[in-house]
């Protein structure tokens, strides 16, 4: 009777309840100290984590250019941030950082995440939000109109999002390190070139390892 | 001088140490089952101001976790995305619905979208989000299949106990890094024996229970 009585009151183990945790001795659990995102009083809007003052300069690991020159992120102005030539709005034509197999893997990582869900795994548009016909249609990335644009405009496009953020696509410049976009432009370029290579080039592979296809070119990007 | 007592009461020390033991057996059992983090965390699920769907980004979708959690891997702390986040699809998918209209309020006027936090750890205890993912710990261990449920709710304990148990067989829990954020990852062929503890070798995973590992 009495632990039908008590169950009854408080139900099982694992029960799904909308009331938050019980904390039984509370020692200290919670502290008068700012944790990120969480309600604070303090601050007129209530928020803990406020929005960077104008003119913050963030604690930040700077990037290495090709040049050996240390950028960092709050040289807005610097090619490797702006995705310009210095001094004007033309777009830089190549990447301002080292491109190495290593830098090409991050970049399909890092495609991966937050790409491929509208471009899809294979560049071509055809994503997973593209294919839900929910009114979203992504650039297809073999587009002569997109391969022919400059790694700058594609660093900007991938930062600022399309036509200077104009366009659809939002910038990412927010979700996505300085470094991470220029390695998600190499893997573009990467992805790009797997429709465009010519024969001659593929005999160059086939010298290299007669009769195979490297068959890193044909790992699924995720299992 | 006779019958003062009757002679129920011969038998009443008896009763009350019965009495005593069923109660306190009771009350042993009643703390026992109710007084630890397997009663009091799991099955927390608060209602969220949006109604947003795991089951649909991470399950369906097909999502990584990290386009919105992107600050997962450099952080102590995972973000919740910023209303702008969810505005790089929702200001062409869904872009009138109802059920996204704090969104839109939050990214027009840039005030926080007021989320329930549900997994909270104690202020003393400092877990790194950042540590754990980048070496081979899956967010599938501490959040249950995130990816199989339209409203989250708190899956495993979080308790003390809980951490010690994986810091103490942490060659069991870890997975090759590329399938962290895959939670429905299966280990074929990766025995925590053998490759378990070549990982944790590799990635210099030494699951420490020293007390100022998690508080200081």
């Amino acid at each position: 009777m009495l632990t039908l009585l008590v169950v009854g009151l408080f139900g099982l183990r694992g029960s799904l309840s909308r009331k938050p945790p019980l904390e039984v001795f509370p020692d200290m659990d919670r502290q008068p100290k700012l944790r990120p995102m969480e309600p604070n009083r303090f601050f007129a809007n209530g928020i803990s984590s406020q929005p960077l003052v104008e003119g913050t300069v963030a604690r930040s690991k700077p990037v290495t250019d090709l040049a050996g020159q240390k950028v960092h992120p709050f040289q807005v102005d610097h090619p490797v941030n702006s995705g310009r030539v210095a001094g004007s709005t033309n777009y830089l034509e190549l990447t301002p950082l080292s491109v190495s197999r290593e830098v090409v893997a991050r970049g399909r990582e890092r495609y991966g995440i937050s790409c491929v869900p509208c471009h899809g795994d294979l560049g071509d548009g055809q994503g997973m939000v593209t294919r839900l016909g929910v009114g979203m249609a992504a650039a297809n990335l073999h587009d002569p109109t997109i391969v022919r644009m400059t790694d700058g405009q594609l660093y900007r496009t991938v930062s600022f999002g399309s036509k200077e953020g104009a366009g659809v696509m939002k910038g990412y410049a927010a979700n996505v390190d300085v470094a991470d976009r220029w390695a998600i432009v190499a893997y573009v370029r990467a992805l790009q070139s797997s429709k465009l290579a010519s024969l001659d080039e593929l005999k160059i592979h086939e010298a290299a390892k007669p009769g195979t296809v490297p068959a890193a070119l044909f790992q699924p990007l995720k299992n | 001088m006779s019958n003062i007592f009757p002679k129920w009461t011969n038998r009443l020390p008896l009763l009350v140490l019965a009495g005593g033991l069923l109660l306190g057996g009771g009350v042993v059992t009643g703390v026992t089952y109710y007084f630890t983090p397997k009663y009091t965390n799991v099955g927390y699920q608060p209602l969220q101001p949006v109604s947003f769907s795991h089951k649909i980004h991470a399950g369906e979708l097909g999502m990584d976790c990290r386009y919105c959690h992107n600050g997962v891997e450099k952080s102590w702390f995972s973000n919740i995305p910023a209303a702008s986040t969810c505005m790089n699809c929702h200001s062409v998918v869904l872009k009138d619905d109802l059920r996204l209209a704090p969104i839109r309020e939050s990214h027009e006027k840039q005030t926080p979208v007021p989320w329930v936090q549900i997994h909270k750890t104690p202020d003393y205890v400092y877990f790194n989000h950042s540590v754990h993912v980048n070496r081979g710990i899956s967010c599938v261990h501490c959040h249950g299949k995130i990816n199989e449920m339209d409203e989250v709710r708190h899956e495993k304990t979080l308790s003390m106990a809980f951490c010690l148990d994986c810091h103490r067989t942490a060659h069991e829990k870890i997975r090759p890094l590329e399938q962290v954020y895959n939670l429905n990852w299966k280990s074929d062929g990766f025995t925590p024996e053998r490759e378990g503890r070549a990982l944790a070798g590799k990635l210099g995973v030494e699951g420490s229970t020293s007390c100022s590992v998690c508080h200081r």
